[in-house]
């Protein structure tokens, strides 16, 4: 019993973490997708908002689920100004190498993340909130329940703004003119601009999108984790890893990979130990190269097109 | 005169320690020397070959550990590591490029970088081989002097940049340069692609592996942090290559030269020493977008430039 216990309190710890990565997830294809470039600096930009909500909270006393609504939009300029003045200037740079924006991307992070550390320090931080400590206890509703289940208060409240989030995103891509024309500069983005997308202001938009998401996910992390300046890298890797689960480019894919790494994750921490969880990460990665190279959104294609 | 340039700089530096620098130039050059050594190894594989990778700390990792681990457990000099890292990386880079390469373009670059990354925390993580975060230590150097050092590693670099050249100028150097330009074209000519980035990868990564090897043996000292180390290792070899020349020979001599020298100038200056990566970043970011085939390969750009009178 006290197995099944820990394997699912286990289970919910990764599927509320899974949440979250997904949100990250989701801002790394959505740039992959659309401007077919991966954005290194990810993570740091994630650190960014972090910082944000950070002083926010530490200053004026705002939540960090509120600054949420400073966060997104500030990533959004950043990010569109990062792709007006760096990356489209180096998109039309004729050199040997084609990685250019891609080895551009690690130069912005590894700025973002030392300006951060001569700004603020490299002192860890936390915003102690008051609802950080609660917890909702299975026995709290079910009085004579076999099991003994608890929810982190602020874990499942950002997991429900991360889940809104998502739906607000599919919402957007899928019933808006603009995120039509994202998707369609995504899937061709020469047919999109001969169908009348402005393709350069969609790849602007877009990366701006992308940093906002990864933006929102960093305010929600913030009141479960903590933070310091280099912490943006292994978020970096950990989107990418998603973003190859899911299959490259793949919004539904990104959720769904997200949520199978949080699960596995959170097991390698129980069963293997916390040092182990990177490497596990690593595993579940090198496993989906080798057994599905297209990842998740392989499979799901596979049952649209059986049917 | 160009003819005998490269034979004018080697006697360079082959008579540089005869004059008797003191210990700490000395230090300098052989670090230049390690760098260019790497820089070599991943130029053959990223310049030349087209396959960006950002996890090369993962062969120089190996490369040290197997020195060092050899000297912990059996009691071996570390200098059999020298010997004896080049079949380890190349089983590695065999297992590593099976993996990777089944990726292209950034999306390689990407999987090597978590590569590198998931060797840190496995040598963080196995205490008993690697002795974790406390690392290895030498209890005693084989020489005080550095001008043996300074031989040996010079003797490596120049092995490995005749070995580069030779490579280059043969079937295979083609075949590399074809599969940068265009992979799918070089397949569809018959190159077994994938076979040759292997090849490639492996060359790349013995030759950095023998970086790491020959660290071991000159610092005395390892841990994870250090050798797996992300930003020390696989960002400024690539910053070595991209400030030097992409796909040169000398490239990454130069390269190294002026990251070695640049980073000695940060960090002895006080008030610099903490912002070295911004430094590093502007540098990289200015690198990319004015000269993106670095110092060797623009350099008819910059002689154009500081050509006096006469407008551009």
């Amino acid at each position: 019993m006290v197995q099944l216990e820990l394997f699912l309190q286990t289970l919910i710890a990764g599927i509320l973490l899974g949440g979250l990565y997904a949100l990250i997830g989701m801002g790394m294809t959505l740039i992959m997708g659309v401007m077919k470039i991966i954005n290194l600096a990810h993570g740091e930009l994630m650190m960014v908002a972090m910082y944000i909500a950070f002083w926010l909270f530490t200053l004026f006393h705002i939540d960090p689920y509120l600054s949420v609504f400073v966060a997104m939009p500030a990533l959004f300029f950043l990010g569109i100004a990062l792709q007006k003045f760096l990356i489209n200037p180096v998109m039309k740079v004729d050199s040997i190498l084609p990685e250019n924006q891609v080895i551009l991307t690690v130069g912005i992070g590894m700025v973002l993340a030392n300006l951060a550390t001569l700004f603020f320090t490299s002192n860890y931080r936390s915003t102690p909130v008051a609802y950080a400590t609660k917890a909702f206890y299975l026995t709290d509703f079910w009085k004579n329940a076999p099991i003994e289940l608890s929810l982190s208060a602020a874990w499942s409240l950002s997991f429900l703004i991360a889940v809104l989030i998502t739906i607000l995103l599919w919402f957007f891509l899928s019933h808006t003119d603009l995120g039509k024309s994202i998707r369609a500069t995504a899937q061709d983005s020469d047919a999109a601009l001969l169908m009348g997308v402005n393709v350069s202001r969609m790849r602007a938009v877009t990366f701006g999108i992308g940093c906002a998401l990864v933006g929102a996910a960093g305010c929600l992390f913030l009141p479960i984790y903590y933070l310091f300046p280099s912490l943006g890298g292994q978020f970096t890797l950990i989107a990418f890893v998603i973003t190859i689960l899911g299959g490259l480019g793949s919004t539904v894919g990104a959720i769904i990979g997200g949520v199978l790494l949080g699960v596995f994750e959170s097991m390698t921490a129980t069963y293997l130990g916390m040092g182990w969880a990177p490497v596990g990460r690593f595993l579940i990665f090198i496993a989906a190269l080798v057994f599905l190279p297209g990842g998740v959104a392989s499979l799901l294609r596979e049952q649209k097109f059986g049917k | 005169m160009k003819k005998y340039l490269p034979f004018i700089i080697l006697a360079l530096l082959f008579l540089v320690p005869l004059v008797g620098l003191n210990s700490y130039i000395m230090h300098i050059l052989i670090l230049v020397l390690i760098y260019s050594l790497i820089g070599m190894g991943w130029n053959l594989l990223g310049g030349f070959c087209g396959q960006v990778s950002f996890g090369h700390a993962a062969f120089f990792g190996v490369g040290a550990y197997t020195a060092g681990i050899l000297y912990t457990k059996l009691g071996w000099s570390t200098w059999w590591g020298l010997l004896l890292s080049l079949p380890v990386v190349l089983v590695f880079s065999l297992v590593i490029g099976f993996i990777c390469l089944r990726l292209r373009g950034p999306y390689f670059a990407l999987a090597t970088l978590a590569m590198g990354e998931v060797f840190r925390v496995t040598a963080e993580n196995l205490v008993t081989w690697t002795g974790g975060d406390m690392g290895i230590l030498l209890r005693e150097r084989t020489w005080v002097s550095k001008i043996w050092y300074y031989y040996i590693i010079l003797l490596l670099a120049v092995g490995a940049f005749l070995s580069i050249k030779k490579v280059m100028g043969s079937k295979w150097g083609y075949y590399f340069v074809s599969i940068r330009e265009d992979q799918d074209a070089a397949e569809s000519l018959g190159i077994p692609t994938t076979t040759y980035k292997i090849l490639a990868l492996c060359l790349s990564g013995t030759l950095t592996g023998l970086a790491g090897a020959f660290y071991m043996n000159y610092m005395g000292y390892i841990d994870p942090k250090v050798v797996f180390n992300l930003h020390d290792i696989s960002i400024v070899t690539i910053m070595v290559v991209m400030v030097g020349g992409v796909a040169t020979y000398w490239g990454p001599l130069i390269g190294a030269l002026i990251m070695v020298l640049l980073a000695e100038l940060i960090r002895s200056n006080p008030g610099l020493g903490a912002a070295h990566q911004t430094l590093f970043g502007v540098l990289l970011i200015f690198i990319i977008i004015f000269l993106p085939n670095g110092i060797v390969g623009d350099f008819r750009k910059i002689v154009k430039l500081f050509r006096p009178g006469r407008a551009r």
